[in-house]
């Protein structure tokens, strides 16, 4: 479930409140606030649409988790998955990654 | 068409509602519904499409990556993709069906590379385009939709269609749940895109596919078929919500002490694992990986890694346990019946798209991998935009037109009393989510559900939801709701095991259902049996 907001980061451009699918996000007159945390179904793509790498999905979709933001930043877990699909400017290449050819038909 | 721009038009945006003109709506922004609203828009039509979260994130390809049934039209290659599929379907498919899935989805891909998708090439440099990324390829086909001239309307789920006099679809009405009001289109017909129906079970991304459309279609007369084969279930970690079950057939199943479970497998022994995991836990370990493979994965499905690297787990070197999620008729087979080549289905402008229509005629009673699914999605989407743009343009002008609404249940009560959305869901996931009730199938345990099920519907249809926050969730239940029935009632009509429908009070197929499950209705829900296209073609030639 997603449970990070990241104040240093965000800068309250409300990409997530859009994008996301379970709309678990409201605006506010600051930054986003997770309204509705138990819709959330652990999908990860808010993190992904994010461009300042602000957010954090945990990956247990049953139930919330406390979690260290500064460990996370520490080891540069905010962001990892933009980066690991390619939605990064030095990432890119990998957005043609995909080896399911190799894969199929085991 | 009248208006000259090519988009539709906003008719008045008055407090609490908007309104839009348009030849065709289509409800569901994921890949049939994109697909359908760019077809539409291509053949002519102005488009509104209305999704219930966000186009491009919504629904179950977004969040993950697919296979693609894209086979090279070598006539050798595509007989085999066809012929490998028939058993594993129980023989219900139609081979002419297939045929032109596979022509439209190689066209279809060749138009995404052409629209600048980052196929892979592989070590001789030929492009590979079997399978696709989720989030690559709803952002473009957002964009595509965009530039198509189509106005899309995000966080807007549908509550219900409008019919004309005649009974012929005449748009929707819903809510847009971020600015706190209505929406309606008036639209000469309607695509049916809102995906299958998977209970709110968190397999990844389908929270937002509780088979809404089904309901709203069924309201307005909309018959199913194949609602049967609706009890998939998916592997995914016990903790998580990532599914991708081709992953776990590098793994080794184990139990609590650690022992291999016999005869355990994502393929050809799932049941297995759902037999293991009534008795304690189950554990998996992608084992069998070498270290190339390891690679693949990673490039191929970076999220698919994003639970174990986030809880220091090792898939390759370390168990963790695992559960099953339930799929439902996202990765089962039934849905809309779909009665012609443009996907429209047996209520006049109202067409079917993805899976929300059945996906029998090439899957028949099984889909394994997603590759059939994406197939299926693009090409109906295709034809069910140009079937609706078609039919738009043959229904000439609407002006006048009177439009009623069909929404029932959780809309209106005459009681009074109050529904409760999030109780209601919870009561039909103890119905479907349960090993014993779904994946194994018997008639007693069936007919004892249905009656529960039916008693949770009485109550249902003279409720309404308490106020506008409650709406959706109680239509999105009452969706689940019917949806059961639908799946239950045929599961108790189909006395045989074929396809992924298992009784276990008749574990081998019988010829004697060598044939289709229609079903429908709402306050009475009703069965019968219809035959294969094949099987008329052999009574006529007799």
């Amino acid at each position: 479930m997603i449970e990070v907001i990241d104040s240093e980061r965000c800068t309250a451009c409300d990409i997530c409140v859009n994008v996301c699918p379970t709309n678990v996000f409201d605006k506010t007159d600051g930054i986003p606030v997770i309204a509705r945390q138990s819709d959330c179904q652990t999908c990860f793509l808010c993190e992904l649409y994010c461009p300042e790498d602000a957010l954090f999905v945990s990956p247990f979709a049953e139930a919330p988790q406390t979690v260290d933001v500064a460990a996370l930043k520490e080891a540069a877990m905010l962001g990892s998955y933009r980066r690991a699909v390619g939605w990064t400017d030095e990432n890119r290449h990998l957005r043609a990654a995909d080896r399911s050819y190799r894969l199929f038909g085991h | 068409m009248t208006n000259s721009s090519g988009r539709a038009e906003k008719l008045s945006s008055s407090a609490g509602s908007i309104v839009f003109d348009a030849d065709v709506l289509v409800l569901g922004g994921g890949p049939a519904g994109t697909w359908a609203a760019i077809s539409a828009a291509e053949h002519g039509a102005r488009v509104v499409l209305a999704d219930k979260g966000f186009c491009g994130t919504s629904g179950a390809t977004a969040a993950a990556g697919t296979g693609v049934w894209y086979v090279d039209p070598v006539p050798e290659r595509r007989e085999a993709a066809m012929a490998s599929r028939e058993k594993l379907g129980g023989y219900l498919q139609d081979r002419r069906w297939m045929a032109r899935v596979l022509d439209q989805t190689y066209a279809q891909s060749n138009q995404l590379a052409e629209w600048g998708y980052p196929y892979p090439a592989d070590e001789d440099g030929k492009p590979q385009r079997n399978s696709l990324q989720g989030p690559e390829y709803m952002r473009l086909m957002r964009k595509r939709t965009k530039q198509a001239g189509v106005t899309i309307l995000d966080h807007s789920p549908a509550l219900e269609l409008l019919v004309d006099g005649n009974g012929v679809v005449a748009g929707a009405a819903g809510l847009r749940r971020q600015k706190g009001d209505r929406w309606a289109v008036n639209a000469k017909a309607v695509v049916i895109a809102t995906g299958g129906c998977a209970f709110l079970s968190k397999t990844l991304g389908s929270n937002v596919l509780t088979g809404d459309g089904y309901l709203l279609a069924a309201e307005a007369g909309a018959e199913f078929t194949s609602m049967e084969f609706s009890n998939a279930y998916a592997i995914s970690p016990a903790f998580g919500s990532v599914t991708k079950t081709l992953f776990y057939s590098w793994a080794s199943f184990t139990d609590e002490q650690g022992s291999v479970i016999p005869g355990a497998s994502s393929k050809g022994g799932r049941s297995v694992i759902a037999r293991a995991l009534r008795k304690g836990p189950v554990y998996a370990q992608l084992d069998q990986a070498q270290a190339e493979t390891q690679r693949h994965m990673r490039a191929s499905q970076p999220n698919f890694f994003l639970p174990f690297d986030r809880t220091g787990i090792d898939p390759f070197t370390e168990r963790f346990p695992i559960t099953l999620r339930l799929e439902g008729t996202v990765r089962g087979t039934g849905g809309l019946r779909i009665v012609d080549d443009s996907c429209a289905t047996t209520v006049p402008g109202l067409y079917a798209a993805g899976d929300a229509a059945t996906r029998e005629l090439i899957c028949g009673g099984f889909t394994g991998s997603g590759s059939h699914n994406a197939a299926w999605a693009m090409s109906s989407g295709y034809w069910a935009g140009q079937g609706a743009a078609e039919f738009a343009r043959q229904l000439g002008t609407t002006i006048g037109r009177q439009a009623f609404r069909r929404g029932t249940v959780g809309l209106r009560s005459g009681s009074g009393q109050p529904m409760h959305g999030g109780a209601l869901a919870r009561s039909v996931q103890d119905e479907v989510f349960p090993y014993e009730l779904n994946y194994f199938r018997e008639a007693g345990r069936l007919g004892d559900s249905l009656r529960r099920l039916d008693g949770l519907w009485s109550e249902a249809s003279n409720a309404a939801a308490s106020d506008e926050q409650e709406l959706l969730r109680a239509r999105e239940a009452a969706a689940m709701l019917a949806t059961a029935r639908w799946m239950y009632r045929s599961a108790l009509a189909r006395q045989e095991s074929r396809g992924m429908h298992r009784r276990d009070d008749y574990p081998e197929p019988d010829d004697r259902y060598l044939h289709l499950v229609t079903t429908g209705g709402l306050d009475d829900v009703w069965t019968s049996a219809r035959p294969l296209v094949s099987a008329q073609y052999s009574e006529a030639a007799e």
